[in-house]
């Protein structure tokens, strides 16, 4: 386990406080994060047995999943701290939106380029209007059009609201998307592609699953903070123009 | 115009701000009528962007149908505020004894009589150069229209009112919008082609649950948070 550095876990007050008190070259939850993932892919790559009919594409999966599941968590963050933030008005709850966004939005991105890595080899295709699919590629244009809006604004204030309100009704659009789109499908029978029937995984597989996931999860956790530390900074900066025009 | 004294209830206030945004739009006639011209055009390109010969112009009608409505409606959902700029006029709006919720319902049903007037006359131009038989269909057809048009208009107006306030305007609008129209194509797109190929209406009421129930939930969802997107 890496140790955390000087930094620490939350060492921000004394960032708050000093300029000099800047924050280490190098964070530990990053490097703790990419060890993670190193470890998780190595498992992945020599320990962890080929699917029986997929062969060696079949380890995407270990990336696609858990990128998947901590878009999820990404996005119902960014509709959760949404809510709270129409509430409270507090510019932090606002600032983990936006980095939680960001960072789902990345992570979406990985899934919708491994999900054709691997469709191709087994589906065939590159690409299939399945309703899934065409979820997550939803998901990534409600938060693509999120983080646009935020760079339309500068005011910090009216930034934060109408951005929250947008996270809001994102959530409210997704389960719509999803009806839609299910139904879509199920009234136009897709050509038949070999979708892979769910297998219940065998205790190997699941263990790195799970393994991979967790090394995600700490990816997430990472980059939020590092992204949420942006925001901070660059809000911090513009009270400090603001102040120096005024003196 | 009597009654000013006391402020006017909620339905009230809406109805008397989507009047003086429908006597703007009838002076001046100018986004209505390119609206409009915008629709025919779409119609004429979309019929020539496919072999005739090849896909029957029926299988082509839902899609271009909902193509068009969508644009045109965004055509009009971007009007709805910028108008209110000139002569800071929202500022006004705000200062008036009307509820924040009278605005949004306001300018909601302004923006619907646009969208619907286009439809209006979409509907049966594409009957016309589509040689698409809409007998009996027409009026449950022009009922999706509806629908669909609430759906869009409650959405289209939040976000317009969002939008205007930003340094992307006209590129935002449709941004943030389109996604929030998908449900509303896939099904009101979904239930037309169903209409039109003489289909049980049993089959396309899955289609219109989802239709009914995206207006449902934005209209509300919408209405709560326009308060949130005016600047006091």
């Amino acid at each position: 386990m890496t140790p955390l550095n000087a930094e620490g876990a939350l060492g921000r007050p004394a960032r708050a406080e000093t300029a000099q008190g800047r924050p280490a070259l190098v964070d530990g939850w990053l490097v703790a994060a990419a060890l993670a993932v190193i470890a998780a892919y190595v498992r992945v790559i020599y320990f962890t047995p080929a699917e029986a009919t997929q062969g060696l594409v079949q380890k995407v999966y270990y990336l696609h999943l858990p990128a998947a599941l901590n878009a999820y968590i990404a996005f119902a963050v960014v509709a959760v701290t949404s809510i709270v933030y129409l509430w409270l008005k507090d510019p932090r709850v606002d600032r983990v939106a936006e980095s939680s966004a960001e960072v789902g939005l990345l992570f979406t991105t990985v899934v919708l380029t491994t999900g054709p890595i691997w469709g191709k080899p087994i589906w065939g295709t590159w690409w299939t209007w399945d309703a899934r699919l065409t979820l997550t590629l939803f998901l990534w244009f409600i938060y693509a059009g999120y983080l646009v809006l935020r760079g339309a604004i500068v005011e910090t204030d009216t930034r934060a609201r109408y951005s929250a309100v947008l996270g809001v009704l994102g959530a409210l659009l997704i389960p719509f998307i999803h009806m839609s789109v299910y139904l879509f499908r199920t009234l136009h029978p897709m050509p038949i592609v070999l979708k892979p029937e769910r297998p219940s995984l065998p205790g190997e597989m699941l263990t790195t699953l799970l393994f991979s996931f967790g090394a995600f999860l700490l990816v997430y956790i990472a980059l939020l903070r590092v992204r949420y530390r942006y925001a901070e900074d660059r809000d911090r900066l513009a009270t400090l123009d603001w102040e120096g025009e005024g003196h | 115009m009597r009654e000013l004294a006391v402020p006017p209830g909620t339905l009230r206030a809406a109805w008397l701000i989507a009047r003086k945004d429908l006597a703007i739009e009838f002076r001046t006639r100018t986004a209505f009528f390119s609206a409009l011209v915008f629709a025919l055009l779409a119609l004429t390109i979309f019929y020539f962007a496919w072999d005739a010969t090849a896909v029957a112009a029926i299988d082509l009608a839902p899609g271009v149908l909902w193509v068009i409505f969508t644009f045109s409606g965004l055509l009009g959902l971007q009007r709805s505020f910028s108008v209110e700029q000139a002569d800071r006029a929202m500022d006004a709006l705000l200062a008036a004894p009307v509820e924040r919720e009278s605005i949004y319902l306001g300018k909601a049903l302004g923006n619907l009589c646009f969208v619907v007037g286009v439809q209006a006359i979409t509907l049966p131009a594409l009957a016309l150069f589509y040689n698409v038989p809409l007998g009996e269909v027409a009026l449950p057809l022009a009922g999706i229209a509806f629908l669909a048009a609430i759906g869009i208009v409650a959405v289209g107006t939040l976000f317009a009112s969002m939008a205007v306030n930003t340094r992307l305007a006209e590129l935002l609008l449709p941004m943030l919008s389109l996604p929030f129209f998908v449900p509303i194509v896939i099904a009101a797109a979904g239930t037309t082609a169903r209409l039109l190929a003489g289909r049980p209406a049993a089959e396309a009421w899955p289609w219109l649950r989802i239709l009914l129930g995206f207006d449902l939930v934005f209209v509300v969802a919408c209405a709560l948070a326009f308060p949130y997107t005016l600047d006091e």
